[in-house]
């Protein structure tokens, strides 16, 4: 079954369009990251995923569901907002109590587990709890339900390297253990380096790329050799990003077979590098202008 | 959603179950000797023609000083309630959700936003509805006897129950204006996103409608009584001349319709109008022949006096439209909650 | 036990590392038959790394012959990569020798000794793969 399944899908607020024609077939089983820059229309994305937000076109599917259409879609899908809301008021036992109360299928021996495993003092006020604290917290409550796929939307963005580490590290045991799917943003690519097997690139409130990490990898190279027009190359290799001095180019192109052409030299590619050919891309192509479709596997 | 309802409404519900609380206790404190004061009365004792022992008794419970005080606090509080019930329970209520982010990790549990304010506005509409149902049942089993006394005959700065201000402040209507004021504020809240803001717009409705109801509505719900009676010299009370010494107006003392709701008590002619005619020799004010003489004078000029009322029996019937009608209003907007929720996505 | 550790810089994919990592304890006699590996859960939690890449990991080494994974009990070392293997490649490593010698005597400084090595061994690399 597919995690998320995008058919076309737009949403505009009054004149602007946060996100357009997205069509995306993320595979359960994946931890798939979503990368592009601020206002690409990622937490527009994640959010009509979990039912926050309704499309103005397009559909989207969740685990075959529409979005919070009923208790048993929302218990299916986990979600970790962006600056992690929690309730200030309320301390850590009264937060887990909400998910016992609001979930049938909570597992609060795990649940209370977390909690002394990080240490927190449960009669503690969430409002008193650091960043890290509070991401924890939130990502606990978010597991603790088991939910076939987990949202998480920049989670780790204003947390210190090491709660940074610690939540990635936290997330990865529990996919390890459950078989959740997972579908995170970040706009930190090295993070979802590590964790990551399927990645979108979102850049302009479109997809620009989306598939396998390792197909991805595979299939993008980085040319380096004589200076060339890039419309000489050939027509399945399509040059992503190009850069000229008055000897030398060096091109990012994507192309299905290898290149054996002795005047390149061919180089592979970092996942940074590739997300920001594409990053650059989407920011000097003219508005319209048709990118890279999906790559299949 | 029972458990979080409560576990999130914590101190507001505390906070007016104390000042409630409060109350009672001040009246269980002082009510046993208002019971005495009145057993020990006149008006007690008295069988018909009650009406100057009535007033004699308020007038001595006007000089006791708990008893005044306590009748104007407890008139205070219960005018205040429904502004209080959605300034505190209403309008913060999906307000602080939205302001705050939380909505995004409430909605993402197990139970779909509709079911979500379903349990709010049910769990914490009947509590309002009962506070406030309760606190009135307090207050007029409190004020009992001087409403008792205020049914025979009013003066002595209490006021009939049945006077638009004081309408509002006994019997059954406080629990449709709770009802109304909460749900309100949650409608006020959904819409506007933002507590303070919500608070205030809260307050200007809920204040524009407690002012605006008795004396726009509520007097055309029935059709009142309309009394003509022949205007004789004994009931006579006045005399008004304008500045240009060419019009008068006759004031006829009201009849004694105990407990009533008198909206007029004009004279006017035979045929109905304002315009009274000429003023009568034995009347002008150059003359000094004496009250009396004017009086028998403006008897012969076949003045009528009109009253136009609510009879005392109609207490009931106004308290049960009002709540009705409040009830409706309340339901209307919760209805508008469910609507606004469901669309208003982010 | 072995424990892992990651280079996000050096530009080898994780799992590589993970298997080069196992191959070189291997040589050094660090493991030994009958040792296990660390779980994939440990392992995915402990580096912050998708489960999948271990898996992948184990799985190449397993193909190599290296290791085997027994259901519900974990992965173990069955094969040996000792360093006396290499002894048997001493021809080689002469050649190799006469080769160096021969491209200091050309003129060549240490880094276009690496260069060229890496860029003749890389394209022989995917040759073999195309």
């Amino acid at each position: 079954m597919t995690a998320l399944h995008t058919s076309g899908l737009g949403k505009r607020y009054r004149r602007r369009w946060a996100l357009s024609d997205c069509t995306l077939q993320i595979p359960e089983g994946r931890v798939a990251g979503l990368v592009g820059p601020n206002g690409a229309g990622k937490t527009t994305l994640l959010q009509l995923a979990v039912g926050l937000l309704a499309p103005t076109t397009g559909t989207i599917t969740v685990l075959g569901g529409e979005p919070a259409s009923g208790p048993d879609q929302l218990a299916k899908v986990g979600f970790v907002a962006q600056d992690t809301p929690v309730y200030a008021g309320l301390s850590v036992a009264d937060h887990l109590r909400l998910g016992a109360h609001l979930n049938p299928g909570w597992d609060d021996s795990y649940a209370q587990r977390r909690i002394d495993r990080l240490r927190f003092d449960p009669a503690q006020r969430a409002g008193k709890l650091s960043g890290g604290q509070r991401a924890q917290l939130a990502l606990t409550l978010a597991i603790a339900k088991r939910p076939r796929l987990l949202i998480l939307d920049e989670p780790v963005a204003s947390l210190d390297p090491l709660a940074r580490r610690e939540f990635l590290q936290d997330l990865m045991e529990a996919v390890a253990d459950q078989e959740i799917s997972v579908i995170l943003s970040s706009h930190l690519v090295a993070d979802l380096e590590r964790v990551c097997d399927y990645l979108v690139v979102l850049a302009a409130s479109r997809v620009q790329i989306a598939g396998d990490v390792d197909a991805l990898l595979a299939s993008h190279h980085r040319l380096i050799g004589a200076r060339r027009d890039e419309a000489s190359l050939p027509a399945d290799q399509q040059v992503i990003h190009a850069r000229h001095t008055d000897r030398q180019s060096t091109l990012i192109v994507h192309s299905r077979h290898p290149i054996l052409d002795p005047a390149w030299t061919v180089e592979q590619l970092s996942l940074e590098d590739l997300v920001l050919a594409y990053m650059s891309q989407a920011a000097d192509a003219p508005p319209g202008r048709r990118p890279v479709l999906e790559v299949q596997r | 959603m029972i458990w979080l309802t409560w576990r999130q409404f914590r101190i507001q519900a505390a906070v007016v179950s104390a000042l409630v609380a409060a109350f009672g206790i001040l009246f269980l404190v002082t009510g046993p000797h208002l019971v005495t004061l009145y057993r020990d009365s006149a008006l007690a004792a008295c069988r018909s023609n009650c009406g100057q022992d009535a007033n004699n008794f308020l007038n001595s419970l006007s000089n006791i000083a708990p008893y005044h005080l306590v009748y104007l606090l407890g008139a205070l509080l219960i005018v205040l309630l429904p502004a209080v019930i959605g300034l505190f329970w209403g309008a913060p209520l999906v307000a602080r959700e939205l302001e705050s982010g939380t909505f995004r990790l409430a909605w993402n549990q197990s139970v779909t936003r509709e079911r979500w304010l379903a349990a709010k506005l049910g769990i914490l509409g009947l509590a309002a509805m009962a506070v406030a149902g309760l606190f009135s049942l307090f207050l007029g089993w409190w004020a009992s006897p001087i409403d008792h006394a205020d049914a025979i005959g009013a003066s002595g700065g209490f006021q009939s129950r049945f006077f638009p201000l004081d309408f509002g402040t006994r019997g059954i209507v406080p629990i449709g204006y709770a009802a109304f004021a909460f749900a309100l504020g949650v409608l006020v809240g959904l819409m506007i996103r933002r507590t303070i803001p919500a608070m205030g717009v809260t307050l200007a409705v809920i204040a524009a409608v407690q002012i605006a109801f008795p004396l726009v509505v509520r007097p055309h719900l029935i059709t009142p009584v309309r009394d003509t009676t022949a205007v004789t010299a004994s009931v006579i009370q006045g005399l008004g001349i304008n500045g240009s010494g060419n019009q008068m107006s006759v004031f006829a003392a009201a009849p004694n319709l105990p407990g009533a709701w008198i909206y007029s008590n004009e004279v006017v002619t035979a045929s109905g109008s304002t315009s009274l005619g000429s003023i009568p020799q034995a009347c002008q004010p150059q003359q000094a022949q004496g009250f009396q003489a004017c009086a028998n004078a403006l008897a012969q000029m076949n003045l009528k006096q009109v009253v136009v009322y609510q009879p005392a029996d109609r207490y009931w019937t106004f308290q049960w439209l009002e709540l009705g009608i409040f009830l409706t209003v309340a339901v209307l907007l919760a209805w508008g909650c469910f609507w606004w929720v469901r669309r208003r996505l982010s | 036990m072995i424990e892992f550790h990651l280079d996000s810089r050096s530009g080898v994919a994780p799992y590589m590392q993970l298997i080069h990592q196992v191959r070189h304890a291997l040589r050094l006699d660090l493991l030994r038959q009958g040792d296990q590996l660390p779980t994939v859960k440990d392992v995915a939690t402990g580096l912050a790394i998708n489960p999948n890449t271990v898996l992948k990991a184990y799985r190449e080494l397993e193909y190599q012959g290296l290791v085997a994974a027994r259901p519900g009990r974990g992965t173990f070392v069955t094969g040996t990569l000792s360093g006396s293997s290499l002894a048997a490649y001493e021809p080689l490593r002469r050649d190799l020798r006469r080769w160096l010698d021969r491209a200091r005597r050309a003129g060549l400084e240490e880094e276009s000794i690496e260069a060229l090595f890496l860029s003749t061994f890389r394209s022989a690399s995917e040759e073999d793969i195309a």
